[in-house]
């Protein structure tokens, strides 16, 4: 298991430093100037000494380094400080990763913006398993059936329709033409009884449930998948012919076996679904980190846009890395040779 | 002359009862699939309607007309108007051919790329691993972020150099290098298959060039699951396509695609949502269709859903 790990481990790292690698190359060697947003009333010599500032005029090995130096040693230790309130070192002057459009340390914004997509997104990864599980069991074990026809079409609707479409059908009937739901996601909004709570229950009904469906639609088709092909196997038989129940080899046999690949799938689903969030925050006006790339990059900000993409990409090397190991522990018949 | 061409006729009829060909697989694919068969009927409406549809609707989609503003259905401008005026069907049917000609462009680019890196990891073996890392490499990048990225830092460039060809080649090609993925790795394991056949070892043997090989034994053989790729393909493209215009990071509203046409029309939803419908629709329209085509020719290449 450790070697296994070490293994997976060891090809992890180098991808995770050449995607680092690229982001901040395209970004850096691509025809674009910080600068180039400011006012132009702005004489060209201080125009010079904000480049300066920035550290622009350095090589690009250098500023290579000193952004990696910036991302994975004093982020972290910031981090670190926040949480635990130690001081480490001298953390006043420690350089930062800063936005240049507002200046502040990219890291505090994304940290500032994330619970409203952990929320938002945590919660209809899980709604989307509850709806796409049962519905895929049912339509594997009563296949052809008209459950099974209907769940069929609805998911592959699903997956075909784009989510910011679902989105916007949904807020005009639900909030144009019947006003139940607000259209935009209020992020000010503080819960603090029940009144408000309900709002906050209304407001995130729309965001979730498009996620959601689109989530349930690829997952119950490939629970659905996974227990058709266990339906045949040998220890069904088995255990049909030692007189079990249907319902307890379907429930215990079946569905146990056929959730190894649907929980990989589930793992490796958690960073693409971070990536959808971005579609759905922009049609709900959800103040989360997509809505931060794209006005990143609308306002050309690239120090939060490397930062923000190399997040995804850290999120799915972890996230792939994680649906090995779960698989590994969750099926012994994997060797880690 | 006649009786040979029968003959020849006869003969090749009777191959593809015995070894049927990809163009078979697709036909009877589709025939024994209703899905599909509706998918397809669908999509070669879109196809038709887009390609000929502005030859008969000779109205142009830029003309503005503050007359007409914000008009629903009418005799006149059969789906409405937006808020210039401009008329929404002439619009649709211009931003369908951008659409789809991406689609298919972005398509057959990750198409190419895909079989070319499957292929030769597949078939040499030295460049198996590196190849396959590179495939893994891709595969954990972050693709939406880092596509909205290149786009926003060539478009200007490339508008400079052609206003309208500039963004479509910044579009397909930037779609065309974050798809071909799983393509490579189905052509790579089709053709690791492949090469262990009999036609291709006696094709070595008699001193055949390894390209000749790939282009005349192997491609041929694994055309069916190419196809399927292919149709995938045309969806995937559609919807990252629009999805970009959507964020608006795709085509300029000079020449809208039908996510264009929905941005635009996200503003204005409470006056007439029927702009946000009717390219909504025709996007999901066109990649239900196409999806429902890919699962039946799935279906009839998978040896295991066949012989049931």
């Amino acid at each position: 298991m450790l070697k296994y790990l070490s293994k997976r481990l060891f090809f992890a790292v180098p991808t995770l430093i050449v995607i680092s690698f690229v982001l901040f190359a395209l970004l850096d060697l691509a025809p674009n100037d910080p600068t180039g947003n400011l006012p132009q009333t702005i004489p060209q010599e201080v125009r010079e000494e904000i480049r300066e500032s920035l550290g622009l005029n350095k090589p690009f090995h250098i500023r290579y380094f000193k952004w990696m130096q910036q991302f994975f040693v004093n982020e972290p230790l910031n981090l670190i400080e926040e949480v635990t309130g130690l001081e480490i070192g001298d953390s006043e002057s420690r350089l930062r990763v800063r936005s240049w459009l507002t200046r502040s340390p990219v890291v505090d914004l994304i940290i500032e913006r994330l619970p409203q997509t952990l929320w938002v997104v945590g919660l209809s990864y899980i709604v989307g398993i509850m709806i796409a599980l049962p519905i895929g069991v049912i339509s594997a074990y009563k296949q052809y059936s008209w459950f099974d026809q209907i769940g069929t079409f609805i998911s592959m609707v699903g997956f075909s329709v784009p989510t910011f479409f679902t989105g916007l059908v949904m807020i005009i009937i639900f909030s144009v033409t019947l006003s139940w739901f607000p259209s935009t996601y209020d992020t000010t909004h503080v819960v603090k009884d029940f009144p408000s709570f309900w709002f906050q229950v209304k407001q995130m009904t729309m965001p979730v449930m498009v996620l959601a469906f689109y989530n349930a639609a690829q997952l119950s088709r490939f629970m659905r998948a996974s227990v058709l092909e266990n339906l045949n196997l040998d220890y069904v038989r088995t255990a049909r012919a030692k007189g079990l129940r249907d319902r307890s080899i379907l429930l215990k046999h079946i569905l146990r076996n056929s959730m190894l690949p649907v929980i990989t799938m589930i793992a490796l689903g958690v960073p693409t679904i971070f990536t959808g969030a971005i579609i759905t925050e922009q049609v709900f006006r959800v103040n989360g980190i997509g809505q931060l790339l794209i006005t990143g990059i609308q306002s050309a900000d690239i120090p939060l846009v490397q930062s923000l993409s190399f997040l995804f990409a850290v999120l799915i090397v972890t996230f792939n890395l994680l649906a090995d190991v779960i698989y590994g522990i969750l099926d012994p018949r994997i060797k880690y040779e | 002359m006649k009786l040979e061409q029968f003959a020849r006729a006869g003969q090749s009829i009777q191959e593809a009862r015995e070894h049927p060909s990809p163009w078979m697989i697709v036909w009877i694919a589709l025939k024994n699939h209703k899905g599909a068969l509706v998918g397809a009927g669908v999509f070669t409406f879109i196809v038709l309607a887009v390609l000929i549809g502005p030859l008969i609707y000779t109205i142009d989609p830029q003309l503005t007309d503050t007359a007409v503003r914000n008009q629903g259905m009418s005799w006149q401008h059969p789906l409405g108007t937006d808020n210039l005026g401009r008329d929404m069907l002439a619009q649709m049917l211009s931003g369908g051919r951008i659409a789809l000609a991406v689609g298919f462009a972005a398509m057959l680019l990750s198409l190419g790329v895909g079989i070319t890196i499957g292929v030769v990891a597949g078939y040499y073996k030295r460049l198996d691993g590196p190849l396959m890392r590179l495939t893994d490499l891709f595969l954990a990048l972050p693709l939406l972020p880092l596509l909205l990225v290149i786009i926003m830092l060539f478009r200007d460039t490339l508008r400079a150099f052609d206003p309208e060809m500039g963004i479509f080649i910044l579009i397909v090609l930037g779609i065309g290098i974050t798809s071909w993925m799983q393509t490579a790795r189905i052509v790579r394991g089709e053709t690791l298959a492949v090469k262990e056949r009999e036609f291709v070892l006696a094709a070595t043997s008699m001193g055949t060039s390894g390209l000749h090989i790939i282009t005349k034994h192997i491609l041929p053989n694994i055309l069916s699951p190419i196809m399927v790729s292919a149709t995938l393909g045309i969806a995937n493209a559609i919807i990252t396509e629009s999805t970009l215009s959507f964020l608006g990071l795709g085509f300029p509203p000079d020449f809208p695609t039908w996510g264009r046409l929905l941005f635009d029309g996200v503003n204005f939803i409470e006056i007439s949502p029927a702009r946000v419908i009717w390219p909504g629709l025709a996007i999901s329209l066109t990649v239900l269709s196409v999806n429902y085509i890919g699962d039946a020719l799935r279906d009839a290449i998978d040896p295991r859903v066949r012989n049931e």
